[in-house]
Formats: C-alpha cells, structure tokens, sequence
C-alpha cells in the first residue's frame, strides 16, 4: 500500500490510461485455463480467432498456445474446438 | 464591426445556417420534432454541396452521440441535434462524451418528455442532463441561436474547458418561429472559429494531443474504479470552474466581431427593482415586454435572463440580485417529489448561507408548451408584490396556467 498515486491536478485529462492494456495483466482473474491435447489439434486455429482477449497464439509450428497473463479462463476456445481437444483445466 | 447580413430564419434554421459556417467535419443525427428542421437544413447543405461534412444517418440517437463520441475522439469537430426522447436516449453518452472531455456541440430544441406524448416546448429533457457534465446555453431568440451557435465552439474547445456544450432553444417557440437574424459572413466565422485545437495529455505511449491517432497510440475511455474514477471527476468539477473564467472572455470576443453582447445574465431593468422574475429562454423575452408596462405604470419591476445554467453562474447572479427584495423564479420542468423546479431548488441554495438574500418564490409553468401570456406574468408579478407586502412567502412553489 506504500504507492502513491497522482492527484487529479496530475493525471491527464479525458482519463487517458497511462498505461498500455497490455501492462494490465488480467490472467489471474480467471479460475480455468485450457490445456491443449496436440495430438487430437489439427491447427484449425479457430480457438486462436474466437479468443476474446487475444490471449491464444500461434506458434512456429502451426500449434496454437495460451498466453497465461492474459487468459480470463472463459472457456470460449474449449467450447469452439470442432476435434474437443481443449479441456479446461484448475489454473 | 463587421458588416453583416440580415436573414429570416427560424431558430433551427438559424441552428442549420451557422453550424454551415463552422463547416464541421461530422454531423451526426436522428430527426425528432421539433429539431427536425436543423438536419433537414444540414442534410440540404451537405446535399448541395456547401460544407464538407460527413454526415452520417444514423438509426438512433444512442448512435448518433455516440458516432459524434467517436468523431471527436479522432479529432473531429462533430455536431448533433436533438429534443426530448431522443436526448434521453443519448443519456448515457451524454456523461462519456463529457468524461472523455471532448468538445461536441449539439443543439436541443428543448421539449416535453413523453409520457404522455406531447411534442412541444418545455425543458424537461435538457434540465434532465443538468447533471451530465455539458455547459448548457439557453437562448432567447432565433439572434441568440445563431450566436450561440458559434460561440460554442469556441468555449468548448478551449484548452482550459474542453467540455461538450448544449444550445438549448425553446421548441417551436424558437424552433419553428421566424425572425430576424443578423449574420456574419462566412470567411468572418471562418476565421473566427479557426482550427480544433487539442490539448497535451501524457498517455502510455507518450506526451501528445489528446485524440485518437495511429503514430501516437493512446486509450481511451477505459476500465476507471475506486483508485482514479474520483480524481478524474474533480476534472471535471475543475473545468466547469474554467468555464466560468473562460465564459466571459469568449463574450468579450465575440461581442467585439459582431457587436452583440452576451453574459451570463442579463439584467433587465433591475437597478431599485423591488420584485423580478428569473429564467431561462424565450419565455423571458415576453417577461420584458411586461416588465416595461409594469415600470410605465409605476411598479418597480425587473427581470434576470439566466444564458448559462451550467456552469451555474454563482457570483453574476448574486451581483445581479444585489439588494433585490423579492424575487420569483420561473421554471419550466418539474422534478417530481423535489422541494421545487431545479433553477428555483440551485438559486435557493446560492443564497440559503448569505446574510443579504432575496424572498424567493417558484414559479412552475409551461409544461407541455402550455402557453405563459403577458397576462399570466403579470399576475406572477402581483403574487410577488403582495409577497413584498407582506415579508414573506406563504407558498414557496406553486404551479401556474394548470387547471385544478
């Protein structure tokens, strides 16, 4: 609790953040995260498309992965995978 | 002075013709009576070809301040107009497009608010928004429509302001009534209104102006909770304050290009008044014409035309007061379950801690375009001469021109 915040004399105008959204961890927010079984995956990628948060990227070698700060654990790419190879797992 | 052209036009007219001057990048909106006229008019210019507007015809109003939201984020000059419904469906957008601190426009050709449905002048709907962190300009006539039409501009976009501001004009009374409107010429307004200018903010990307712009990232009108949502409403509190500084500068200028001087109040005939009505828009324009008879038959009458309501103009209005002994305020809304109309309920409060302070009475008129005569005013004015009479106010706020 020792940071100390700027006043609103200091802070810029509009509410502009001072921060970009990608300093705004928000993967501990979530209970669940998906866990990939690559050997059912056939690099569809559409979990990488339908992730809300931009969380899911794909690799090199066309796998798709989930960037942990960032996933909320909603589920939406386990409910979309056509081959159910993502199962949600406790974080 | 610059020399000008006289015009006939209604208010939304008036509205029409000088937001064709200031020529702004966005117009965005829905038509509702009885605002109708003034995107009929734009769409027309638009049409023909004399402004370089984008105009954009939207499916609401939610859309269409919302679209000017975003405009004026990306740097635009965006202008809408609405009454009634419409500006409450914007509401929400209302208070984002102050937060966010840009300087929109929109003219409201203030009417009643459904239920039941009644499309004619009171302001129940732009009194509503009192609240929303928009300056609000009432005018009198078509000549102030115009005026306050650039005007605007100019104290919304000034760097210590940067607020959006409504110019509010009386439903049909103004909106669809033709008068006289002196106007400038177009190079005059141009040059007058010259270019948006933004102000610095230090974003995550960097120091820049405050708009949306792809070699400068910057995000706004994000998540905002208890560690800053308070700071940044003080900013809010703080640039209404510039206004009232900022205001009176914008007058001076703009009395020297056209020679027509506004304030935030005009006093009329009120040095030794004994009684004077307080308002807002046209209605004050016939409480003139009967405070000239009453002064020719002898009675110490005057009159206060409230122009800016927010920010509430404090120190003008207890200067204009002065020693006044009895004063009735006329409001043209009713807030259901108050101690009274809201600009009887925030004059009570200026003067509520003050050792020298008028008797106050309210007046609530109008609803629904219910028409306020001479004769109705001049009883209003015998209701606070026998006020005077007496030393106090029996009943504080009392309902005129209904029927029991």
């Amino acid at each position: 609790m020792s940071e100390q915040k700027p006043g609103w004399k200091e802070l810029p105008r509009g509410a502009v953040s001072t921060k970009s959204s990608r300093d705004y961890e928000t993967g501990d927010w979530g209970v669940d995260k998906p866990e990939f079984d690559r050997a059912k995956c056939t690099k569809c990628m559409l979990c990488h498309f339908f992730c809300p948060e931009g969380a899911i990227f794909v690799r090199e070698d066309g796998f798709t992965e989930v960037d942990l700060k960032y996933c909320k654990g909603c589920g939406v790419c386990a409910n979309e995978c056509p081959v159910k190879c993502i199962e949600m797992v406790r974080k | 002075m610059t020399k000008q052209i006289l015009m006939g036009m209604n208010g939304d007219e008036a509205s029409a013709y000088a937001t064709k001057q200031v020529n702004p990048d966005v117009v965005a909106a829905y038509p509702i009576t009885p605002q109708t006229i003034i995107v009929e008019r734009f769409s027309e210019y638009v049409a023909d070809g004399e402004v370089d507007t984008e105009f954009v015809a939207v499916e609401s109003e939610h859309s269409a301040l919302s679209n000017c939201v975003g405009a004026s984020a990306a740097g635009a000059r965006a202008f809408t107009a609405t009454a009634a419904n419409g500006l409450a469906l914007m509401w929400e957008i209302t208070y984002i497009a102050s937060s966010l601190r840009l300087p929109i426009i929109m003219a409201v050709a203030n009417r009643a608010l459904s239920g039941p449905i009644n499309i004619h002048n009171d302001h129940s709907d732009s009194m509503g928004a009192r609240d929303s962190g928009w300056i609000q300009i009432y005018c009198e006539n078509s000549q102030e429509v115009y005026d306050a039409s650039l005007e605007a501009w100019r104290i919304a976009e000034h760097p210590d302001v940067q607020l959006p501001v409504m110019v509010c004009l009386d439903g049909f009374t103004l909106s669809h009534t033709m008068e006289n409107v002196m106007t400038l010429p177009d190079d005059i307004v141009k040059n007058y209104l010259g270019e948006r200018e933004f102000i610095t903010v230090k974003g995550h990307a960097g120091e820049g102006e405050l708009r949306l712009n792809p070699d400068l990232p910057m995000s706004m009108g994000v998540l905002d909770l208890q560690d800053y949502y308070f700071e940044h409403k003080l900013q809010q509190v703080d640039a209404m304050n510039q206004a009232l500084r900022v205001i009176p500068q914008m007058d001076a200028e703009y009395f020297e290009l056209s020679g027509r001087r506004y304030d935030f109040l005009e006093s009329y005939r009120m040095e030794d008044a004994e009684v004077a009505l307080l308002g807002l828009g046209s209605t004050m324009g016939t409480v003139k014409h009967v405070v000239d008879e009453l002064r020719a038959e002898g009675v110490k009458a005057g009159a206060i035309k409230m122009r800016v309501f927010r920010p509430f103009p404090v120190d003008a209005l207890v200067e204009a007061i002065g020693g006044l002994p009895v004063l009735g305020v006329l409001d043209k809304a009713a807030s259901f379950g108050a101690p009274g109309g809201p600009l009887y309920a925030e004059v009570s409060t200026v003067f509520y801690n003050r050792a020298e302070k008028p008797l106050i009475k309210n007046f609530i008129h109008g609803l629904g375009g219910r028409d306020t005569s001479p004769a109705m005013i001049r009883g209003l004015y015998e209701n606070l001469l026998s006020i005077h009479g007496k030393g106090e106010v029996e009943e504080k706020v009392i309902f005129v021109g209904v029927r029991e």
